[in-house]
């Protein structure tokens, strides 16, 4: 630390799901380092050992509330991978669709609830367009919260019949899921989804979402916006580019995708790292490195089938109960954005080879998903048969392992479960915000966040400067998920 | 009238009862607390306050410059490790939580806890409780938890347990819209402290699968139709909440989704000692019957209902889909 720089703790940081505490270094009105800590430890690795593997349907979900489907999708996952079962295709269709109503209900909870308000902030009163900024976003009083939520709550019906409830559902099984559906049943699906298409064309995007989804490089975009200005997703563009939102909260620019939705062996989004070129994922370079966390550290980094997850508060290297996963070593950001390059969308693409990864970039990509995503809804529920099976079975297995993949709303999460006697031998979990927000790792590798606030400047006055908070939100960190 | 103020804290769960929160409809959350002129100062989801601004409201609340009328706590009080509550610290500060939840429920005049972690323990407690949690005011069944079993708030009531995992979200608007209104009594909560609002029904109300169990047609694997009691682990007959008379995301329900009810509104639901999608069973029969119901009756019901069962319940129950429709009574000859 030179004699210029101070260091500041700053927390709570809300409007994230769960706790998170940063710690920045400034010198001279810049970030110079920062370390990323999530203050709260639940243990769940070690609630897990010794269950029945089945009980982890029960208990993985309630991780977290936000991204539960996905944690009931990589648990019935990793069950079926170690029970060797193909679930069936009506299974499959159901699990996508209720995986995606999530997925895309937590898009929309983060653009207007989580992220749009910090535009409304007092910060911003001197823009030209705080007033109606700040009219639509402001924090639980704007006008766009309303509709939003009306039309979330509608739209997550959709669990109510796929999936019985959200969040905490029990209905994804590794053969499928508990809901068979009849033909009216799809019927009201698809009302469901065409009353969400409706209100995302008239309000998110002010036009068709194939419109948007065809958007393929930066230039389309702005073009775009110009032609379709009323609209919320035009009301952000305008904002990032009046704000510079694209050369801020840039981190290592390496990316990784598990491939969302699954189709027997391929998915809606395929698989992958992206950095600079597109190459194959290969899960067995995972480790995860415990160094700087508050965890038991006289071990090397370990792929989580041989990994441990026991706290140790007197650690004092560590920082943060959060592990440092790498992949192969390097740093991923995962997420929409690293979905959506990795999968190799024109204008994700584009807007990365651009700038790499930012805030705009971030909530660009997630928006897109909801333009991408919802179509693909349609056609499954068209695909499903009713009357034909949705779940398949299997014999429990005494021993042997498996691996659940699946993309979170927030990016990749994985979960490894291993069995012995028929019961929960080790179970390691690694969450899409435990890659974002890692503390460093034994080479003193900052985390993707922590690569991602250095250089940004802070106001003299509030060290939890706006930017820092656009920077932060841009990721839609979840920390109930990161450490669990 | 002034406004009746919220503060809403967080510490060992998921935030899923928030999420459930949100789920709130006809009209919405934001629109709820508007109408009934409950002003949320604070929310870790919602609001606007973040890092110092929230210090500065916590300072004012505990300082007694800033009244609140109510605090609602989601998720489990994390004490771990080894008592020292470092497993959670209120961020951007070396302060347990547990000892600003303790200091705040002395400034409101009630305290909720939001679902079964708040309320008990919950899922946090689960395993060996690695994180050493607790409810506000009770540690599993038993009483005690964060304040202790003889703890009342400024206006005389114990922690109002708002249980369930998660919540649903008119259990929650509801008893705020009472407590705001001056309308709840404590009489009107059940044994462990629950508005008896929705405490006074069982989830085995208004449950779609009702002809199944009333003659033992049960499922037996994943999909099935049938009752889920017999084999699945059900609990609906034991479960205190009214989940399928008043439905979660417009028409869902555990039982609705397919899959067992186990029992999320009770303390302990965590760990029931077994698989929670299998019945255990000594000589073939539930080692969990249905409340109020004399072990002697079930069986000798059973028996009898298990003899009478219509073929068409006995087909549907072990079936994903109904093969065989309803009979129809034959119509009199009528003449005309």
């Amino acid at each position: 630390m030179s004699k210029a720089s101070t260091r500041y703790l700053l927390g709570p940081f809300n409007r994230v799901e769960g706790d998170l505490e940063v710690q920045l270094e400034v010198d001279r009105g810049r970030i110079s380092k920062a370390w990323v800590n999530s203050p709260l430890f639940r243990g769940y690795e070690q609630i897990l050992q010794g269950k029945d593997p089945r009980d982890a349907l029960v208990y993985t979900p309630r991780i977290c509330g936000i991204c539960s489907v996905s944690q009931s999708v990589a648990a019935a996952g990793a069950i079926a991978a170690a029970q060797g079962l193909t679930p069936c295709h009506n299974g499959e269709l159901a699990t996508n669709l209720i995986l995606a109503t999530e997925n895309l209900a937590d898009h929309l909870t983060h653009f207007y609830l989580f992220f749009m308000p910090d535009f409304a902030r007092d910060s911003y009163a001197a823009k030209s367009w705080f007033g109606e900024i700040q009219k639509r976003y402001k924090a639980q009083a704007g006008l766009a919260a309303r509709e939003v939520l009306q039309a979330r709550a509608a739209f997550l019906h959709l669990t109510g019949i796929l999936a019985g409830k959200w969040p905490h559902s029990l209905a994804i099984q590794p053969g499928g899921s508990t809901r068979p559906l009849e033909a009216q049943e799809c019927v009201r699906v698809q009302t469901i989804i065409t009353a969400f298409r409706h209100f995302l064309q008239n309000t998110l995007f002010g036009t068709e979402l194939e419109a948007v989804a065809e958007l393929d490089s930066e230039q389309a975009l702005m073009h775009f916006i110009g032609e379709k200005p009323l609209s919320d997703f035009a009301a952000f563009v305008r904002i990032a580019d009046d704000l510079q939102l694209s050369s801020m909260g840039r981190a290592s620019d390496a990316f990784m995708s598990y491939g969302a939705y699954s189709s027997g062996e391929s998915h809606l989004f395929q698989a992958g790292v992206w950095q600079q070129q597109h190459r194959p994922l290969d899960l067995d370079l995972i480790r995860e490195d415990v160094s700087h966390s508050w965890l038991n550290s006289n071990v090397e980094a370990k792929h989580p089938y041989q990994g441990s997850t026991i706290a140790d508060s007197d650690d004092a290297i560590g920082y943060s109960w959060c592990k440092a996963p790498r992949l192969d070593g390097n740093v991923m950001e995962v997420g929409a954005l690293a979905r959506q390059v990795v999968d190799g969308h024109p204008l994700i693409r584009d807007l990365v080879q651009r700038r790499g990864g930012n805030v705009r970039n971030r909530v660009i990509a997630r928006l897109l998903e909801l333009a991408l995503v919802l179509p693909a809804m349609e056609q499954w529920v068209s695909q499903i048969q009713p009357g034909g099976i949705f779940c398949r079975h299997a014999k429990l297995i005494d021993d042997g392992q498996g691996a659940g993949l699946v993309e979170a709303a927030r990016g990749s999460l994985g979960h490894w479960l291993r069995i012995k006697n028929g019961k929960i031998l080790n179970y390691q979990i690694i969450a899409p915000t435990t890659w974002n927000f890692s503390p460093r790792d034994k080479d003193d590798q900052p985390g993707a966040l922590e690569q991602a606030l250095p250089g940004t400047e802070i106001d003299s006055h509030r060290q939890d400067s706006v930017s820092v908070q656009h920077i932060i939100r841009s990721f839609d960190p979840c920390m109930v998920c990161t450490v669990h | 009238m002034s406004a009746f103020d919220l503060l809403w804290l967080q510490s060992g769960g998921c935030g899923g009862c928030s999420m459930s929160v949100l789920n709130a409809e006809a009209p919405d959350f934001y629109s709820y607390l508007k109408n009934h002129n409950i002003n949320l100062l604070w929310h870790p989801s919602f609001s606007e306050a973040c890092t110092d601004d929230f210090m500065s409201l916590l300072n004012n609340i505990e300082s007694g410059s800033t009244k609140i009328d109510a605090l609602c706590l989601e998720g489990s009080v994390m004490m771990g490790p080894n008592g020292t509550g470092r497993f959670h610290r209120l961020s951007g500060t070396n302060r347990p939580m547990f000892e600003v939840l303790r200091s705040l429920a002395g400034k409101a005049r009630y305290t909720l806890g939001i679902g079964s972690c708040a309320a008990f323990g919950g899922i946090t407690m689960s395993g060996p409780n690695p994180g050493e949690a607790t409810g506000l005011q009770y540690d599993g069944k038993h009483d005690g938890g964060l304040l202790g079993a003889d703890w009342k708030s400024p206006d005389d009531f114990p922690v109002i347990n708002i249980a369930g995992c998660p919540t649903h979200p008119n259990w929650v608007i509801e008893t705020l819209i009472q407590l705001a209104e001056g309308k709840l009594n404590a009489d009107q909560l059940d044994s462990f402290n629950r508005p008896r609002s929705y405490t006074n029904h069982l989830v085995h109300h208004g449950c779609p699968r009702n002809e199944y169990y009333e003659y033992k047609a049960s499922a037996q694997l994943p999909s099935e139709q049938g009752c889920l009691m017999e084999h699945m682990g059900c609990l609906g007959t034991q479960a205190r909440a009214d989940c399928n008379l008043r439905l979660w995301n417009g028409e869902g329900s555990c039982l609705r989704g397919g899959y067992a009810c186990i029992n999320c509104t009770a303390p302990e639901f965590e760990e029931p000692g077994h698989c929670f999608t299998e019945t255990p069973k000594i000589a073939g029969i539930p080692i969990g019957l249905p409340i109020d119901m004399p072990k002697a009756w079930f069986v000798a019901l059973a028996s009898l209902a298990k003899a009478a069962t219509p073929e068409r319940l006995r087909v549907n129950a072990a079936s994903d889909h109904i093969r065989i429709s309803p009979g129809q009574h034959k119509k009199k000859d009528k003449k005309r």
